[in-house]
């Protein structure tokens, strides 16, 4: 099973998104682009519509779609099929045997008199052939490619007993082309549903999420200066949390959500800051006369590490929320920077340079031993998934920015990217809680 | 800088002003999805610690600085990969400037520093700081007020040249006197 699923598309999914005034950030398309080594045959067999159902979404192939992206299966095509039952009791689990399957999902979508749908699905072992997972999904028509991401979570988890991460969704930064307005946009963990948080003529960067995934911080330069703001998702609210003279950069939320870490160079020049939420307390973590910046929290939020080029080169420190001394953590190449932990702690994402290509590597919180998860010249900005499965990164393709994400073992990977202009900064949402 | 109010003061401002909302929070349109320039018009309205940028210097006719023939006509300093140092004919255009900034009280001039697009955008932002930084303390030794002088970085967010060669790098590593 080491057929890769190759640089042509396995899947393509376009969106035509709408910013403001008019202004079209057209198609965010999603394409597979690694192979999937090891991966699990799996039937998602598509759902029957009970009554007349027309849900205009096909659940089916959006949860077949996510489990291919996460690497871990490779769902069958469709024209292999040779039937297409919708209950278990339907199910020739003998056919499913002979054609390889290791599972089966089969469900059907009916509609409820006060609008909507229930959709009904089981995912079934090929080989005891008994059910390991039925349940009733209720979703509104818009939500419905909603209720399938959350049916691929609840397989995902149940076969491989980690929670899935198809509910999520990204942040990002677009622009078109050069010098031309920039957006930030939150979108689908699959690129769908793409909506624009903020526009602007003047850059827009660095976004981060609330623990809570309901609001994200980012950084503006509208007005010709730049400011942190911290924008409610639900209802636009913003709030401008960090406007001093010089740089307001690199928000982070602590785990708790209370305070805010930053960069700010107020007092000279780049330093490490944290800004308690509730009592917009700010407290000075570093003083150096070099550059401290891109600080992000450790999840047991016990400390923190950021980039500095206090030995004369990026490295990556660590330091207490409270401040004091800052100890070396990376001594490995001329420059590491932009760390960012895995939900787990256990290992650090971070950009390092090596012949002249920046590439995303992985290291565990010592600094010790190195991975690269990417394969590009100036890829940046890495993100992991909330279950630590997956990360995000901008790349280059083409000369566009586009993102990437990629599994942490090996197997498929995939690619964002807009039809025109650029997708940067990616940045993967908690997992979202209903 | 007399316009930059320290946000603790601004906030508690803000506070006296609006009857205690301490957060510069306004609701969005219902309609329009948000521009950066509603919200920070909106922001604007009634709230006293939302900045109104300073209004540009209004081009003076004839001025050096619009004059393809005058050595005032380049602003743009350069610098090599990964440093903030000035060189050679950077310090030349920069002299020029200085004296022109020194004999001219209105002029105020704002300090943009860039950077290429290799490395973090974050990392890039606090390097075109420190070019931005080099050129200021370059034209302060030259003798201009340091209170006509502010600085921006904008790392690597604006480049001069798309592009990924080494050609544009060159044209993107700069400070731009903006006046």
């Amino acid at each position: 099973m080491q057929r890769p699923l190759s640089l042509t598309a396995l899947l393509l999914a376009a969106l035509l998104a709408w910013g403001s005034a008019g202004t079209a950030w057209a198609k965010l398309t999603i394409e597979i682009t690694g192979g999937v080594e090891g991966a699990q045959p799996i039937a998602v067999v598509p759902f029957g519509n009970i009554d007349g159902a027309k849900p205009g979404v096909d659940i089916a192939d959006v949860v077949a779609a996510d489990l291919a992206r996460s690497g871990k299966f490779k769902p069958m095509p469709r024209r292999e099929m040779l039937m297409t039952p919708h209950r278990e009791d339907d199910v020739d689990m003998r056919e499913w045997q002979v054609l390889g399957m290791n599972s089966l999902v089969v469900g059907e979508v009916t509609p409820r008199a006060t609008g909507g749908y229930d959709i009904r699905y089981a995912l079934m072992d090929v080989f005891s052939g008994k059910t390991l997972l039925a349940d009733t999904v209720t979703s509104t028509s818009k939500g419905l490619r909603n209720a399938a991401h959350r049916i691929a979570d609840a397989i995902y988890a149940d076969l491989t007993g980690e929670p899935g991460v198809f509910a999520t969704r990204i942040a990002y930064v677009t622009s078109r082309g050069h010098k031309s307005r920039v957006a930030l946009r939150v979108a689908d963990a699959d690129g769908f549903n793409a909506q624009t948080i903020v526009d602007s003529a003047e850059p827009i960067m660095s976004p981060a999420w609330s623990p809570d995934g309901r609001r994200l911080a980012y950084v503006s330069f509208e007005g010709r200066q730049s400011a942190i703001y911290m924008q409610d998702l639900g209802s636009g609210r913003r709030e401008r949390i960090a406007s001093y003279e010089g740089i307001n950069g690199s928000p982070a939320f602590s785990p708790d959500g209370r305070r805010l870490a930053m960069t700010l160079s107020k007092d000279g020049n780049p330093d490490i800051y944290v800004l308690d939420l509730g009592t917009r307390q700010l407290t000075r973590l570093t003083d150096h006369y070099a550059i401290d910046t891109e600080p992000a929290w450790a999840p047991s939020g016990d400390h923190l590490v950021f980039t500095s080029d206090r030995g004369g080169k990026p490295q990556i420190y660590r330091v207490a929320p409270t401040g004091g001394m800052a100890q070396r953590v990376t001594f490995q190449g001329d420059y590491n920077a932009a760390a960012e932990y895995s939900p787990d702690g256990r290992s650090l994402v971070m950009v390092t340079r090596e012949g002249g290509r920046f590439r995303v590597v992985m290291t565990d919180p010592q600094g010790g031993s190195r991975r690269y998860v990417s394969n590009g010249r100036l890829d940046e900005s890495p993100s992991f998934a909330p279950n630590g499965n997956m990360i995000i990164y901008a790349t280059q393709n083409n000369g566009r920015g586009v993102l990437a994400a990629t599994p942490v073992s090996t197997g498929a990977s995939h690619r964002l990217s807009r039809d025109a202009g650029e997708v940067r900064e990616p940045a993967w949402s908690p997992l979202m809680r209903r | 800088m007399n316009l930059h109010l320290r946000p603790v003061a601004a906030l508690l401002l803000a506070a006296a002003v609006t009857g205690g909302c301490a957060t510069q929070q306004q609701p969005l349109p219902p309609a329009a999805a948000p521009s950066a320039e509603t919200l920070d018009a909106m922001q604007r309205n009634g709230d006293v610690a939302a900045e109104v940028p300073a209004p540009r210097e209004p081009a003076v006719p004839l001025s050096p600085l619009d004059d393809p023939g005058s050595p005032l006509y380049k602003k743009v300093v350069y610098f090599d990969y990964d440093t903030a140092e000035i060189r050679p004919e950077g310090a030349e255009l920069l002299r020029t400037h200085a004296g022109y900034i020194y004999q001219t009280p209105s002029a105020r001039v704002t300090l943009e520093g860039h950077t290429d697009e290799r490395g973090t955008r974050d990392y890039n932002l606090a390097l075109g700081e420190r070019r931005a930084d080099a050129v200021q303390r370059f034209l302060v030794a030259e003798g201009v007020p340091a209170e006509r002088l502010s600085r921006l970085s904008y790392g690597e967010e604006r480049p001069a040249e798309p592009g990924s060669s080494e050609r544009a790098w060159s044209l993107n590593r700069r400070v731009e006197l903006v006046y």
